[in-house]
């Protein structure tokens, strides 16, 4: 088991300075001048070498690689080229939009796919069955921006309900918070509970098939216990290990969404950091969810363990 | 049937709708909330030069010893008054007392000194350094007098004053005003939610007339659909420059808002490498400006009429003359001009577009309108740093469509090393002129004469001045309609 771990932290930390020498790389190459972005057209060149040395980009490129290598090891990801503030207090804060409204958005999904799969698994071939199939369809076609917007019109413009976009940060209070991430969370989560409820349906007509669920009928336990405790407790892992993966699309995923409600989130983050060439932003951010979407991947393994006991003993 | 649940349903909305307007109106008295497009990157509009710095921070936090009113004239501000000795480079400013920074320190001589020397330092990283070039000495004989002395005549010395670059900061504040700005606008610096919102509140120990809002708020709305679904849900107040042209007839039937259309100083123009064959020949570049059809380009691009030019030049100026008929729509002429200077089937070359949407959409048009006349363009999309460092530093480019929003900057024609390479003596013996001409009718006698220089030798292909299009609440009245500088002075808003 030991063993085990140590081979997956190494294997972490090998993927880790791969992703960190393509990324520094690319961004090596990748043409623009990150003073001159900030400076603008009428910039005198005395006042873009100044701001070089300030920016710490008159030193050369290995020499850079390695402070930052050095700098993130030590936790201190630089300062942004562009907000001129350091990085990791600018991901603190994004991350504070992001996170919620990721778990938000996988509740939501949760809450709404799973027991949609179980219902139709359990009426399989009849009309709920075809109607949750629909759902899933739908809600796999449909765009979230798209679907967001629709949201925006109806809650926000027609019926004033909720802010069509923003977020007043939590200092505006919880309620508040909640209201402007209500819509955007709805509209990430639509995708994710189709594919929850595809999963769940699958999951389940396969585990009633099985001897042990025509056992714990035979033995005269309820259809509810049945399905609870026997065929859903079963289903749950091929769910789980879906829920993982989107869990990390959902937080690196959540640009256009970010985007479209205007929510100062990871997302929106990325997306402006590499339109004004904020370097320093896009490595750290990359770095981020690299790392992010390797834990995560981890966390899932070891949740397995938690819901089948078998694989924990392997 | 009408249940009982219904009818308490009912009763709840109805009381609600009672209590909405009240609240609204008792909210609308003394804030505001505005949307704009881009976030500033910082709050210090003396080091960098995104327009988003100046539009939230200059006359609200920041001010200048002069400052630029809603028609573009020059107006007193922490100046009182100020004289130009005869010897046409000695400038004495004479400064208004009583005056204090948000954090309490007394505005003197002594700040101003600091500012522009700091602005001239070595280690500056100011964006429009050239502003200050021109000062030899600074002398603050008492401390409510400046005495700035220029190497040479400097006709828009004062005008240069008004902009964010030239406002004048406190040492002890200075360091820090990008992320906490500290000056002796009307309004002082809140909190900032990266991202999302910038709050001011009013400064109430302001030196001049009180502001009629106690408190203002700037959204953040990049994307187009989110500035119209904000407006219409009644969320902001109003939005300095919409970037969604084609919501602007659907928000004017809104009777809750009202939407103009103004100028800008944005002179957009299809920039021609003037170094590169074949556009070094005259002939060239006047059958690009007899192909190019202005009114369908700037109607493609924006859906309504915006104003067009005929030269690098702003019509807000007194200045400025039309000459928009120097080389009109004329694809045949056209033609004959390329037949003239040897390409008779015409040529091959790229439109290297940046990423606002006017010049995505112009450069379809352009570029179909020059294939009429039997140049093909093949258009090249770049992101702005790209396009900043492969057009318009490395000058690696045919044709590129960018709008040039410094105020006044016709003289970016007379430096050798701009993008356009236009490199003509006789220009820049025009703009030294200017520079050195203090009387105002003659010096813009002068800028007559190099805008009709540019037009004839048409430099680039001038199209169209960047619409400011405002949206505000009906009764939210003071917002500008054009933007002589793109500004958004608080001060001068308030509710009917």
């Amino acid at each position: 088991m030991i063993g085990y771990i140590l081979r997956r932290l190494f294997a972490l930390v090998a993927t880790l300075l791969m992703a960190a020498l393509v990324i520094f790389l690319v961004l090596e190459v990748l043409p623009g001048d990150p003073a001159a972005v900030t400076l603008g057209l009428n910039a005198s060149p005395e006042a873009l070498a100044a701001l070089h040395a300030e920016m710490g980009l008159d030193k050369p490129a290995p020499l850079r690689f390695l402070l930052w290598l050095g700098g993130m090891a030590t936790g201190d990801l630089g300062e942004s080229y562009t907000y001129r503030v350091p990085v990791a207090q600018l991901i603190g804060e994004r991350m504070a939009v992001t996170l919620p409204l990721a778990v938000l958005a996988i509740l939501l999904a949760v809450a709404i796919g799973m027991p949609l799969g179980v219902v139709a698994a359990s009426r399989h071939g009849k009309a709920v069955d075809a109607g949750v199939m629909a759902f899933a369809q739908a809600g796999l076609a449909i765009p979230n921006f798209w679907f967001g917007l629709l949201l925006v019109l109806v809650f926000a413009v027609g019926l004033g309900w909720l802010p069509a976009n923003g977020f007043p940060g939590w200092q505006a209070g919880l309620g508040v918070a909640l209201k402007s991430l209500a819509m955007p969370a709805l509209a990430l989560a639509l995708p994710q509970a189709a594919i929850i409820a595809r999963v769940t349906r699958s999951a389940m007509l396969d585990t009633l098939q099985e001897d042990f669920v025509r056992t714990a009928r035979a033995k005269g336990l309820s259809e509810s216990t049945t399905m609870r405790r026997h065929a859903l407790r079963n289903a749950l892992i091929p769910v789980v290990t879906i829920l993982g993966l989107q869990f990390s699309v959902l937080i690196a995923g959540a640009i256009i969404i970010e985007n479209v409600f205007a929510l100062p989130g990871l997302g929106r983050l990325v997306f402006q950091a590499i339109a004004q060439h904020d370097l320093i932003v896009v490595k750290d951010l990359v770095m981020l969810f690299a790392g992010l979407a390797i834990l995560i991947n981890f966390a899932v393994e070891l949740l397995y363990g938690l819901i089948d006991p078998r694989l924990r003993q392997a | 049937m009408t249940t009982r649940r219904d009818l308490l349903a009912g009763a709840g909305l109805a009381a609600l709708a009672a209590q909405l307007p009240m609240a609204a109106l008792a909210q609308a008295k003394d804030s505001v909330t505005i949307s704009m497009t881009l976030e500033p990157p910082t709050l210090d509009p003396t080091s960098g030069a995104a327009q988003a710095i100046r539009e939230v921070t200059l006359q609200n936090i920041f001010e200048g010893l002069v400052k630029m009113d809603r028609t573009g004239k020059i107006q007193p501000c922490l100046a009182q008054s100020w004289e130009i000795a005869p010897d046409n480079v000695t400038h004495t400013f004479k400064l208004r007392t009583g005056v204090t920074f948000h954090d309490g320190t007394p505005f003197t001589a002594e700040q101003v000194k600091f500012s522009f020397e700091r602005a001239v330092a070595a280690d500056s990283t100011n964006a429009q350094k050239q502003l200050f070039t021109p000062i030899a000495e600074i002398a603050a004989p008492d401390p409510a007098t400046v005495v700035i002395k220029l190497k040479q005549p400097t006709a828009n010395f004062i005008y240069g004053l008004s902009w964010g670059d030239a406002v004048i900061v406190a040492p002890q504040s200075a360091a820090n005003n990008k992320t906490n700005p500290v000056g002796t606008g009307p309004f002082k610096f809140v909190r900032w939610n990266r991202g999302d919102r910038l709050e001011f509140a009013r400064n109430d120990a302001y030196w001049g007339e009180k502001p009629a809002l106690a408190k203002a708020t700037f959204r953040f709305l990049s994307d187009p659909q989110a500035q119209v679904a904000a407006l219409q849900a009644g969320d902001v107040d109003a939005n300095t420059n919409l970037s969604a042209p084609e919501a602007v007839a659907q928000l004017k039937s809104d009777p809750k808002l009202k939407v103009t259309i103004g100028k800008t100083e944005g002179e957009t123009v299809l920039g021609t490498n003037n170094a590169k064959a074949p556009f070094d020949k005259l002939k060239v570049r006047q059958a690009i400006a007899h192909a190019l059809d202005r009114k369908t380009i700037a109607l493609g691009v924006y859906g309504f009429d915006v104003t067009l030019i005929g030269s690098h030049f702003s019509p807000l100026h007194p200045a400025y003359v039309d000459l928009t008929g120097t080389y009109p729509y004329d694809p045949a002429k056209a033609k004959a001009l390329l037949a003239e200077a040897g390409f008779p089937n015409g040529f091959s070359c790229t439109l290297k577009l940046p990423p606002p949407s006017y010049a995505r959409r112009a450069g379809e048009i352009v570029a179909a309108m020059l294939g009429q006349v039997g140049i093909t363009v093949s258009i090249e999309p770049l992101e702005f740093p790209q396009w900043l460092e492969r057009v318009f530093r490395n000058k690696d480019y045919d044709l590129s469509i960018i709008a040039h929003t410094e105020p006044l900057d016709i003289d970016i024609y007379a430096r050798d090393q701009y993008y356009f390479q236009y490199r003509n003596p006789e220009f820049k013996t025009l703009i030294a002129k200017i520079s050195g001409t203090l009387d105002e009718t003659a010096r813009n006698e002068l800028y007559k004469q190099a805008q009709q220089m540019l037009a004839r030798d048409a430099v680039n292909g001038f199209l169209f001045i960047l619409p400011k299009i405002t949206v505000a609440k009906a009764n939210l009245d003071g917002m500008w309609t054009d933007w002589p500088l793109p500004v958004t002075p608080l001060a001068e808003l308030r509710w009917r």
